[in-house]
């Protein structure tokens, strides 16, 4: 029997009223702009285009501000993500100990690149400059948990759990 | 019986939650009373998860742990490693900023107390700014973030400036491959931080804290949460610290994966909300920092040290060490090394001790090829330098940097070509893009050193020129500093150049 692949549920559709509740929440806080994107992402799964112009209008800044902000930071997506995300270290602790390999069959197997999500949706898999796991490397992350000493086996379970 | 199975992010990653699990789930088909604490790390990686056990005698090591193991753990017939003080890693190390860490549970108040926690807010809540400025400059502590600048001197510049409002600023982005020690201590002693933040607050007349701790560090995260929460429910944060009537409190933020924003005043503006690039100094953040105020920003383990020298005295501190560098250094041995973790150690250790002797060489048992210290803005050693102590100075001297005190151990296996591009394209990636020898250099780096990998050995003379243009033109350490791991790998390793030892003399 097949197991159903084990996946945190999809964020809930976007919605304007969220992203403004969202705002309301934090408006009060000294500098409240990477908490209002990191809540909007943790809420929506990514930092949709038109929650920008409502961002910027209550916290009265501009549009071209609060977009340079967004597209500064590598953790803010424009887009949503597979139904799992695998981090993989490419820094230099996990290199010393293979990582770089891992990394690329990690690719080749599901015939993607880095940033890049499978065609059914399964698995994002992106790049990580350290998760401070160096003396247990190559490193990983799925979907927030962390997962050390990856090797070719350990990456076939986190991605056939995946559904990938 | 006590169990202790670490929460530290290294042990989960190795296994520690379905240990602690199956610890509980055994215990309970067995009967047995077991009381599990999710402890901190001990720092010794290499066997997580470390299983410990207190049978009232002291504690008993187990491990690397399987949940194998656990049958013969119950039956007592598990080959255990002895009482976790005397296993060789552990009793070398003179462990100050680190005592308490895998010691006492991360998040109990009350065992951070009776293990000499809260002693030096206490003594320094009867002192005034400047007498508590004096002592952080009498203990000689320098900044653990990379630029070694003395604790005591920046703390004073904020309390002799004039402001309505002040600010403690931790540096929580550890974002150098090969170093941990932010992450161990913030998962497990996070009061450590929190008492240090608040003695920083009293020295300097700031009632607020901010600790901007990165994205990539999600149990950190969490467990400072729940560490300041408590904090603020039990008096130690607030309006009347401690029943002092001062105030303090603080706040945790967190990062958005860019390295850069480790620099100070990069993370300055991502505090506040901006676009993380680096300003120009002066203005110094302690003078125009967060919201233009005066701002303390210190390391994680700058500020995680301040306690134990208010709790043991300045000179107590100033005591151990080598040269300038005085008290203990956090060494983080990393990569491919057989026994990988922190070790806390007076400055003036060996580089060759730490690697060899300590680490015990490589993991995959092959020569030790090279080291990298400080970060990926840290020079790359060949063995020829192990000689070299672990201090500020004397790593200057040798071309390199002691950064935040991560090593990195290579084995003969890896290509310094493609370490040296490595180190290029990461500038690449993470320049904040304010300056054209970094944004742009890095770039053309990437493409030289692709043209040496070529056979062009005539590009490693533009190499040479490319770092020197990134280093002088260059604000910040990321595009100034990024010429040492790549001329370091060229000049130490000039065979992984194509470049023959006779042409290259
Ligand atoms: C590119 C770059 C990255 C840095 N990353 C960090 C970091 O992750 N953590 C840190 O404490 N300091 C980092 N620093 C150093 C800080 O700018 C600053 O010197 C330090 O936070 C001061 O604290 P300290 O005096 O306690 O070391 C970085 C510097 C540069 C140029
Ligand atoms: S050296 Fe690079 S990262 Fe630093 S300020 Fe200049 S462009 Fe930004």
């Amino acid at each position: 029997m097949q197991r159903p692949p084990n996946v945190t549920p999809a964020p809930p559709p976007f919605e304007l009223d969220g992203v403004r509740a969202i705002v309301d929440a934090h408006r009060a806080l000294d500098g409240p702009l990477l908490p209002i994107l990191h809540a909007v992402q943790a809420r929506f799964g990514h930092i949709p285009e038109a929650a920008v112009p409502v961002i910027a209008e209550m916290l009265n800044l501009g549009r071209a501000e609060v977009h340079g902000v967004v597209s500064f930071y590598h953790d803010f997506r424009r887009e949503r993500t597979g139904r799992r995300v695998v981090r993989l270290c490419r820094a230099e602790a996990c290199q010393s100990v293979g990582g770089a390999e891992v990394a690329a069959r990690t690719l080749q197997r599901l015939g993607i690149g880095w940033h890049e999500t499978t065609p059914d949706g399964a698995v994002t898999v992106e790049p990580v400059y350290c998760l401070g796991l160096c003396a247990c490397g190559p490193a990983a992350m799925v979907d927030g948990k962390v997962v050390g000493r990856v090797d070719a086996a350990r990456i076939e379970a986190i991605l056939s759990e995946a559904g990938a | 019986m006590r169990v202790y199975v670490p929460r530290d992010s290294a042990a989960k990653a190795l296994g520690a939650d379905d240990v602690a699990a199956a610890i509980r789930a055994e215990a309970e088909r067995r009967g047995v009373p077991v009381e599990i604490v999710r402890n901190g790390s001990r720092g010794m990686v290499f066997l997580e998860p470390l299983v410990e056990v207190d049978r009232g005698d002291g504690r008993e090591a187990f491990g690397p742990f399987r949940t194998a193991d656990i049958p013969a753990f119950f039956d007592g017939t598990l080959a255990g490693l002895g009482r976790v003080e005397e296993i060789d890693f552990f009793a070398r190390q003179t462990r100050l900023t680190f005592a308490r860490c895998g010691v006492i549970d991360p998040l109990d108040l009350d065992d951070y107390a009776a293990h000499g926690g809260l002693a030096g807010l206490r003594r320094a809540l009867a002192m005034t700014g400047a007498a508590i400025v004096a002592e952080v400059t009498a203990s000689k502590l320098r900044g653990r973030g990379g630029a070694g600048f003395p604790t005591g001197i920046k703390w004073k510049t904020v309390l002799d400036a004039e402001a309505d409002r002040k600010f403690i600023v931790c540096n929580a982005d550890e974002g150098d491959s090969g170093t941990f020690a932010d992450r161990m201590i913030m998962e497990g002693d996070p009061f450590s931080l929190i008492e240090g933040m608040a003695i920083a607050g009293l020295g300097v007349g700031a009632s607020k804290g901010f600790v901007y701790l990165r994205s990539e560090y999600p149990d950190a995260i969490e467990v400072m949460n729940a560490a300041v929460g408590i904090a603020r429910d039990r008096g130690l944060l607030g309006d009347d610290i401690l029943g002092s009537g001062r105030a303090f409190d603080m706040e945790i933020r967190v990062g958005a994966g860019a390295y850069v924003c480790g620099e100070e005043t990069a993370l300055l503006n991502s505090l506040e909300g901006k676009r993380g690039t680096v300003r120009a100094k002066p203005p110094l953040p302690a003078l125009e920092g967060f919201l233009g105020k005066p701002t303390v920003v210190n390391n994680v383990i700058s500020l995680a040290t301040v306690p134990v020298i208010f709790e043991k005295g300045a000179d107590h501190y100033a005591a151990f060490g080598v040269g300038r560098s005085r008290g203990t250094v956090t060494l983080q041995i990393a990569g491919n090394v057989k026994r990988g973790g922190l070790f806390e150690t007076a400055f003036g250790m060996t580089l060759g001790d730490a690697v060899d002797t300590i680490g015990g060489g490589t993991a995959s048992g092959r020569p030790v090829k090279a080291v990298q210290v400080g970060g990926p803005l840290g020079a790359y050693f060949p063995r020829e330098k192990f000689a070299t102590p672990l201090g500020y100075e004397e790593f200057d001297a040798e071309g390199g940097l002691i950064g935040h005190a991560g090593i990195v151990v290579f084995d003969d296996t890896v290509d310094m070509l493609a370490m040296a591009r490595f180190a290029m394209e990461f500038c690449a990636v993470e320049s904040c893009g304010k300056c054209t020898p970094c944004r742009i250099g890095a770039v053309r780096g990437v493409e030289t050193i692709d043209r040496i990998a070529d056979g062009d050995t005539a590009a490693s003379a533009l190499l040479t020129d490319l770092c020197e243009t990134m280093r002088d033109g260059s604000l910040c350490a990321l595009g100034g500093f990024t010429p040492y791991p790549v001329m370091s790998a060229l000049d130490h390793f000039p065979g992984d150049f194509h470049i023959m030892k006779e042409a290259a003399e």
